[in-house]
């Protein structure tokens, strides 16, 4: 991320239009008048996932260089501000997520913006010189100067033995963003950023004839380039348990136990979903009440997973309550997942995790910087249109089937397990 | 074709900025209620402010316990009894605790509003903070900050603010494992009788408003024993540090440090107030600010460097706030001292200042976004004692403030020699 953001992207009942230019871009129009604002958002195929695992943490990096002025355009921030304009930018493992927000009247000013950066970048040296310890700074911020930070550096290494969601979208080392060079850079530009990689959303107080005139003159001149096609290593049905255990100089025991779950778009993603709901979805939730306050084995306990495209991870985490033994936390644990895998749940509670999702649609953000870039994933995940989908897919979700995954998903032979312990 | 030039840009100062009026009216007991009705979706954001922060408590952490607590136990319903009732409804019921202030906020589908405020009723009056609830708040958050005292960013703000204002002023005090060994049950029971049960109270809502709110808000809450807020609150002496500068080490293994530079500064109600919010964003305040353009984008010491006022309604303090590389953490300092140099000394060009007007009108057009993000606004003017006649004069000021104008402000106040200076590593 380019800077730190509040909030995350829910889903959203919302209209749109779609068109696609003679060289490839996808473009989604989605008109809200109640503000008098506009949105450009600029998707590009391209995530930590798409690295070299010798040259981890480059599309996070680039995501810094895309602003580090480009071919026409000594400085990307200056003529957005002047317009009155905000930007910010986010890369995953799978995917890289510009936008910037500015007064509606303004919005060819970010069309300008948006398509020289798409053209070309300057490539300046400088720009990289200081990013690489802009990131390396970064870096250091969130996973090494904070206690627990190189959890997920561990767990990755230990959950993916071939899929490169083996690595962090920060990256798996320093060096290797510290070695990047210019002619990296350029040809991961050349790869990955042009028309045919990218989604771009208008948002706001505009119309769709505004949008397709100004996407003529802005993007339709930018050559094509070529379509790069995704071929990376499918990761393997764990087969038996994993475990790791680390000693660091942290304050308190803590448990960490993942299980490999379904891709974005597989339909028993919903009922995943709901199981993490089930176990941590608030102050009533099973685990929350059996383990931090009946047991008091753990002193907090969450679970969640990050709805990445490819098959992700199911987790649950927690810190120990001081003196508890990290068998007992980890028996509290299985014996909630057990009571899920015999008994299943109840109407009610399947009705409060829905009604919880449903209530999470209604409060969305109602920002339009939220519905820009949910649109632009949905599309990269294979179609906008499943954004209006989403509520109808959780409410299908039966109480059997939460059951028959909870067996599956919660299999000893899929888990990975960390065990944290403090070092003093 | 040309993409060189610029487009065409309308300047934001040109805009028309309007703040939606807020509807008042009084419940029965007196209590005022500010609403605002817009939006699409069919829900509500009800925030019950108290006075009731850490201000008004004897004992340190009593007004957070407490506040937290509310939804641990009443004498008719268990904590999970309450959890679940919230969840089911799809429901969210937070409690915050601030210096002056301690807000419940019932966040829900506006269908659900007559079977969930009954339960907010029951938690505001009928709370009876179980000592079983209490031991596991305490271990709890014994543990929690044990973590967070590893971090160099979380002891430093606290520092700061201890230096600021002293251990003792309720925005400089902060939390010690024995402080929450010493909370018991009857401590929270009489801060809960005081400033709940027989407080003082004001009521924010926003959302797209039933009709019948006034009517359902005055069932649940206007027979109750709370009071207005009288506008008195109680002087605290501050007791700020004499030694301006520290170095600290925290943690022998730390690769960055935390960096807080910070000046006492006067609350909205000063003369210089707003005018100075418009030398901040441009100082540090904003992606494009000078700090940032230095010290992150043209040196890369840090991931991000800024620079704002505190957000106190009583005196207040202009801070810097980095974290930066443990090797360059002295050169940042350097860094800032020159920008703040640079801004005494020379005036900033017409077209930077234009620059920093257009981003803060596009900013405010952009926030004034949705009822709740509207409410946000109000919330603040009144609970800072102000009209919305403060929000138009922000934004004059921001469309009409001069070079030299924000030069005398940089010469009045960004003095090195007046600020506190600390590094945690």
């Amino acid at each position: 991320m380019r800077a730190f953001l509040h909030g995350s992207v829910h889903l959203h009942m919302i209209q749109f239009e779609r068109f696609e230019i003679a060289n490839g871009l996808k473009v989604l129009v989605h008109r809200d008048v109640s503000t008098p604002m506009a949105v450009v958002n600029v998707l590009y195929d391209v995530g930590a996932r798409d690295e070299n695992p010798a040259q981890t943490g480059f599309a996070h990096l680039f995501e810094h260089l895309m602003f580090g002025g480009s071919i026409h355009i000594p400085v990307y921030d200056e003529p957005l501000q002047l317009a009155g304009g905000e930007n910010n930018a986010f890369t995953t493992n799978d995917l890289t997520n510009y936008y910037c927000q500015l007064p509606a009247e303004n919005l060819e000013t970010a069309f300008w913006l948006e398509s020289d950066r798409m053209l070309s970048l300057a490539f300046s040296k400088k720009s990289l010189e200081v990013q690489r310890k802009v990131v390396s700074e970064e870096f250091k911020e969130h996973y090494i100067n904070k206690p627990y930070g190189d959890v997920w550096h561990k767990l990755r290494e230990l959950t993916y033995t071939v899929h490169p969601y083996r690595w962090m979208t920060i990256g798996a080392e320093l060096s290797h963003i510290e070695n990047a060079t210019l002619d990296d850079v350029k040809s991961f530009f050349h790869k990955h950023y042009n028309p045919s990689n990218a989604i771009l959303v208008v948002a706001g107080n505009i119309t769709v004839e505004e949008v397709k005139r100004l996407t003529e003159k802005w993007f339709a001149p930018i050559p094509a380039g070529e379509k790069y096609v995704r071929n990376l290593p499918v990761e393997p049905k764990q087969e038996a348990a994993r475990s790791k255990t680390v000693k660091a100089k942290v304050p308190l025991d803590a448990l960490y136990k993942c299980w490999h779950i379904y891709p974005r778009t597989d339909m028993r993603y919903y009922i995943a979903d709901l199981i993490t709901e089930i176990l941590s979805g608030g102050g009533s939730s099973r685990l929350f009440q059996s383990l931090v306050k009946e047991k008091q084995l753990f002193s907090n306990i969450e679970c969640y997973h990050l709805g990445s495209t490819d098959a992700g991870l199911l987790t649950i985490e927690g810190k120990l309550v001081k003196g508890v033994k990290m068998e007992d936390a980890e028996a509290g644990i299985h014996e909630e997942l057990m009571m899920l895998q015999q008994d299943g749940i109840s109407q009610r509670e399947l009705e409060k995790v829905k009604n919880k999702t449903e209530s999470m649609i209604a409060f969305e953000d109602m920002s339009i910087t939220n519905r820009a870039a949910s649109l632009a994933i949905y599309e990269l995940l294979g179609d906008a249109e499943l954004i209006n989908k989403e509520l109808d897919r959780y409410r299908a979700v039966t109480a059997d089937e939460i059951k028959k995954e909870s067996n599956i998903i919660f299999d000893e032979k899929n888990s990975n397990t960390l065990y944290y312990y403090a070092d003093n | 074709m040309n993409r060189i030039e610029a487009p065409v840009i309308k300047d934001a100062i040109e805009f028309n900025l309007q703040l939606k009026p807020c509807r008042q009216f009084t419940l029965n007991n007196g209590v005022p209620v500010y609403a605002i009705d817009a939006g699409a979706q069919e829900v509500l954001q009800l925030e019950l402010v108290f006075y009731a922060g850490n201000w008004f408590e004897q004992q340190k952490n009593v007004a957070a316990a407490t506040s937290y607590l509310l939804k641990n136990g009443t004498s008719g319903k268990n904590a999970f009894q309450l959890n679940e009732t919230f969840d089911y409804y799809g429901a969210y019921c937070n409690r915050s605790c601030y210096n002056e202030t301690a807000v419940v906020t019932l966040s829900c589908i506006n269908k659900h509003l007559p079977a969930l405020l009954p339960v907010v009723r029951e938690m505001i009056t009928d709370s009876v903070f179980p000592e079983t609830e209490l031991d596991i708040y305490k271990q709890n958050s014994k543990q929690k900050l044990k973590v967070s005292l590893q971090k160099c960013d979380y002891v430093a703000t606290r520092l700061a603010d201890a230096y600021l204002y002293g251990e003792t002023h309720p925005y400089g005090k902060y939390t010690n494992p024995e402080d929450l060994d010493a909370l018991n049950s009857s401590l929270l029971q009489d801060f809960f009788k005081q400033y709940y049960l027989n407080g003082q109270c004001v009521i924010f809502v926003s959302g797209k408003l039933p009709e019948n709110l006034p009517e359902q808000l005055n069932n649940a809450f206007g027979d109750l024993g709370l009071k207005p807020f009288n506008k008195v609150i109680p002087q605290i002496a501050q007791l700020p540090a004499v030694e301006k500068k520290y170095r600290i080490q925290n943690d022998v293994n730390g690769v960055q440090g935390a960096i807080r530079i910070a000046r006492p500064f006067p609350n909205r109600h000063h003369p210089d107030f707003m005018k100075v919010m418009v030398l901040n964003t441009l100082f540090g305040g904003f992606f494009g600010s000078r700090l940032m353009s230095n010290i992150r984008e043209d040196k890369g010491y840090t991931y991000g460097i800024h620079s704002f006022v505190q957000n106190h309604i009583h005196d207040s303090a202009w801070m810097i706030s980095t974290e930066a590389g443990k090797d360059v953490c002295e050169a940042t300092i350097e860094e800032v001292y020159k920008e703040m140099k640079i801004l005494r000394e020379e005036p900033i060009d017409a077209e930077e200042l234009l620059l920093v007007r257009n981003f803060l009108i596009g900013t405010i057009l952009g926030d004034l976004d949705g009822p709740f993000h509207i409410m946000g606004r109000w919330k603040n003017l009144v609970l800072n004692n102000l009209t919305d006649d403060y929000f138009y004069r922000s934004i004059e000021t921001i469309k009409t403030i001069s070079a030299e104008e924000l030069q005398e402000l940089a010469k009045k106040y960004l003095n090195p020699e007046e600020f506190y200076e600390l590094v945690v590593i």
